[in-house]
């Protein structure tokens, strides 16, 4: 009964290696968003194809969309750009762009060149409103329901494997949505 | 000799002073100095969300730049430093905070060191107490035991009077 007592450390560093096991999964640079199940932040930029336009929050509301954060400085927003392009023609996915801390001229060209995903796009500039969203860098891309309340957030880009987990959550959010 | 020593002393310091200089380069101070060690603080003590392992005040992001820019606008616009950060909080999450705020989520965080600390302290005066305490036999001795006890006294003390005579010359 005595030696129990010897396997005491050896007790001690299984636990902590399982402890230790659970982090190699993690992705170090997955940060929580702070901004889920809020509304998203006023805002009223204006629109990259309608000179004079506004677009502001109300965008989201009766829909449910992505807000998809990106620019033509973003070499991964090249790589997402394909992806989104299909997303919106085969699963009629409504996608708002946000082309941030850009100029407009290169992102038109952009939009001409690869495709254009988005139903709408707005530019943010001067990165007020990524700000207010705790945008980090992009891509970014934000499922927002038809109240305008966020309900996930992927920072990176969104590929077959991201859209895996972000397009059910899409379905189901579009399954709860009353048909206009 | 102890010129140079000293010569020597002195460009050593400036060496050292110099690095302050090389954090980031701000484009205008601001309107009071108060305003200004209290924004230095901040920059410290939050965390640039895009380049995880340095603070605002460190890092050279356009995203860092952006967070410091803000702050300053909410310092001008005479918020208090817990309102800057819960501001930031509420946009990026806890993780902004070097110095994390006690709640349930960072319980173990703040607590676990104490813990540890009793726990080593505990085992040491476990470890020393059981060093330190005399061997002493507990209860009384069984008969046998009584028996052998005295079998052994008796044994030694004829031993040594037979012993002492045998080395006698």
């Amino acid at each position: 009964m005595k030696n129990i007592k010897l396997f005491i450390p050896f007790a001690i560093f299984v636990g902590l290696a399982l402890f230790l096991l659970k982090g190699l999964d993690r992705d170090p640079n997955a940060l929580p968003s702070a901004l889920i199940g809020e509304p998203v932040p006023a805002f009223s930029l204006p629109d990259l194809h309608v000179p004079g336009a506004l677009v502001s929050e109300d965008i989201f509301k009766g829909h449910v969309s992505l807000l998809n954060v990106w620019a033509t400085w973003c070499p991964s927003c090249r790589v997402e750009h394909p992806f989104l392009v299909a997303l919106a023609e085969n699963e009629a996915v409504r996608i708002i762009g946000m082309d941030y801390k850009d100029e407009d001229e290169p992102a038109r060209r952009w939009l001409q060149t690869l495709g254009n995903p988005y139903a709408v796009t707005f530019t943010d500039q001067e990165g007020k409103l990524g700000l207010d969203l705790g945008v980090f860098g992009a891509p970014e891309t934000y499922l927002i329901d038809s109240q305008g309340v966020i309900r996930a957030k992927h920072v990176g880009v969104v590929d077959e494997r991201v859209w895996q987990k972000l397009g059910s959550l899409y379905r189901q959010l579009l399954a709860e949505t009353p048909v206009e | 000799m102890l010129k140079q020593l000293i010569k020597a002393f002195f460009i050593l310091n400036l060496i050292v002073a110099s690095t302050a200089l090389w954090a980031v380069i701000e484009i205008a101070p601001l309107s009071n100095e108060t305003l200004e060690g209290r924004y230095r603080e901040l920059i410290e003590e939050l965390r640039c969300p895009k380049c995880q392992n340095q603070n605002l005040a460190d890092s050279d992001s356009p995203i860092a730049a952006d967070l410091r820019e803000q702050v300053r606008v909410l310092l001008e616009e005479g918020k208090s430093d817990e309102e800057i950060v819960a501001y930031l909080v509420h946009r990026y999450g806890d993780f902004v905070r070097y110095r994390p705020a006690v709640q349930k989520t960072t319980m173990v965080l703040w607590f676990a060191p104490a813990l540890f600390l009793l726990c080593a302290l505990v085992v040491i005066v476990v470890v020393v107490k059981t060093y330190r305490r005399p061997k002493i036999l507990q209860g009384e001795l069984s008969e046998l035991e009584q028996n052998r006890l005295e079998a052994l006294m008796s044994a030694k003390e004829s031993g040594k009077t037979t012993s002492d005579k045998e080395d006698r010359p």
